[in-house]
């Protein structure tokens, strides 16, 4: 079976100091895996390379199958992405950057606006679809972003700490809501934390820590008798 | 095929569309300053300065007739800078990703919004022609319509510049600095405010600098465009340093040269 998620030896330096050291790791389709490692430990630029905002000259990427640097336009149509900034448009209202974004993926006309309302019913939020952005909270717009990424229907759907900034509330809403994407609609879902509280059990999990990963394997197996927050803190503990 | 390329085309036009009309203070802004030039500067200079008649004008004409291209030129070159800021700033807050994740080719993405930006240097221009107009500087009324693809290649040189700088510039920080060496430098070493034969005068070494300034060929370029005729030495010289600057761009949002790049 074609994995949703495949990163092999993959390595990045910033001049002399390296960022990623030799990352690999798979994720299957529909899976959700959860990538966990402070702030520093590569994850950024991680998600760059898996977004092809930059390149490496080592190690692969292949997105559903889609190899990043042979096929990259195949690759980046069949993935959605939730950066950690905020990308909104906040003087359009959702629907007029929803359309916008249909647009850069091809989608136009009655296809896109079909697909919008879908998505947006998806996470709950087409009644506000006519708002601006602005006047929309944190919780909202993250939304509208997941919305958003959706809508060309990708087979994988990266998510770059999608919960920063917002309440305890909304971050459970949310992690639940993309858990969801992953078993009801196959989504395979990569979701870069520094926050154990969002990862489940029965999720993948993917520690990763000054460029290397650390671990690889079931959140629940993982961690064992202690909580995932002692695991990891234990784990990426500076050496005294 | 193509389909996904006209429909990213629009979309990004329409944006920046959108965008030019939730700023209407950049839009004053933007048709304040060559006013200021036209009605006060142009004033003081006129008793100043005497010209002779040159190509391509047929007769004596007042120093406000001289300027109203270098000052048409003046917006496409601040919106240009301005479009170049305004990516720098995306690319911090993160909307220049949205766009470069899209499956179409970069230089098409870049190209899109270039186009978008020029459009609506063009419109600010038509307007300035317009308000000067109130004032009594006119031209031929053909040549209304003739300056509108000389005012397109303009801007989209001036836009290229803007973008193969941001590809550049790593920080907002380090923008004002640009600004004062790509600006001024570009706009007072040109024919917009003074012909360059009184340049020579003065002196054969800023004449030439003068000479090779792609702006002042942009400016040229309008000046003839304005009374219906076509500068072709001008439109050579813009139409390559349009690609010469959009090629700086495509290397500088190269993915392999690291955009984002940062040293944390």
């Amino acid at each position: 079976m074609t994995p949703g998620l495949s990163v092999q030896n993959l390595s990045y330096n910033y001049g002399a100091r390296k960022a990623l050291d030799d990352v690999t790791f798979i994720v299957e389709p529909g899976a959700f895996c959860a990538l966990l490692g402070p702030n520093g430990a590569g994850k950024s630029t991680l998600f760059a390379l898996l977004t092809r905002l930059f390149t490496t000259a080592s190690g692969q990427i292949a997105i559903a199958g889609h190899d990043m640097t042979k096929v990259p336009r195949r690759a980046l149509a069949r993935m959605g992405v939730v950066f950690q900034a905020q990308t909104l448009d906040l003087d359009l209202t959702i629907r007029q950057n929803l359309t916008y974004f249909a647009a850069l993926h091809g989608l136009s006309g009655r296809e896109a606006s079909n697909r919008i309302d879908a998505s947006l019913d998806r996470l709950a939020i087409r009644d506000r679809a006519s708002e601006k952005a602005r006047s929309l909270n944190g919780g909202h717009r993250r939304r509208t972003e997941i919305a958003r990424a959706l809508i060309h229907q990708p087979d994988v759907l990266l998510l770059d700490e999608a919960t920063v900034g917002l309440d305890a509330a909304t971050r459970e809403a949310i992690t639940t809501h993309v858990h969801d994407l992953a078993a009801t609609d196959g989504i395979t879902v990569l979701w870069a934390t520094h926050l154990t509280d969002e990862v489940r059990d029965t999720d993948r999990l993917v520690i990763l820590h000054q460029g290397r990963i650390m671990q690889d394997g079931h959140a629940g197996t993982l961690r064992a008798d202690a909580s995932l927050q002692q695991h990891f803190l234990t784990l990426t503990a500076e050496p005294a | 095929m193509m389909r996904p390329y006209i429909t990213s085309l629009r979309a990004i036009v329409g944006r920046e569309a959108l965008r030019f009309l939730h700023q209407r203070e950049r839009f004053v802004a933007a048709l304040v300053r060559p006013l200021v030039w036209l009605v006060v500067f142009a004033a003081g200079f006129r008793a100043a300065l005497g010209l002779s008649i040159i190509p391509p004008y047929q007769t004596y004409i007042t120093y406000e007739t001289y300027i109203v291209p270098g000052l048409c030129g003046m917006i496409l070159l601040f919106n240009g800078m301005q479009g170049s800021l305004s990516l720098v700033y995306d690319r911090e807050m993160g909307s220049m990703r949205l766009l470069l994740t899209a499956p179409l080719p970069r230089g098409w993405l870049l190209f899109a919004k270039l186009v978008g930006s020029t459009a609506i240097s063009i419109l600010q221009a038509l307007v300035f022609l317009a308000i000067a107009a109130a004032f009594g500087v006119t031209t031929a009324p053909l040549g209304y319509l003739t300056v509108i693809p000389a005012l397109a290649i303009a801007g989209l040189m001036l836009g290229a510049l803007g973008l193969a700088l941001s590809s550049f510039i790593k920080q907002l920080e380090n923008f004002a600095g640009v600004m004062n060496f790509v600006i001024f430098p570009m706009f007072f070493l040109s024919s917009a405010l003074y012909p360059l034969w009184k340049m020579a005068e003065s002196s054969e070494f800023l004449h030439d600098i003068c000479a090779v300034n792609p702006f002042t060929h942009a400016v040229e370029l309008i000046r003839f465009a304005l009374y219906g005729q076509l500068n072709l030495p001008a439109l050579g010289w813009t139409i390559f340093a349009t690609c010469a600057f959009m090629a700086f761009a495509l290397w500088g949002y190269d993915p392999a040269r690291g955009l984002t790049r940062r040293k944390n």
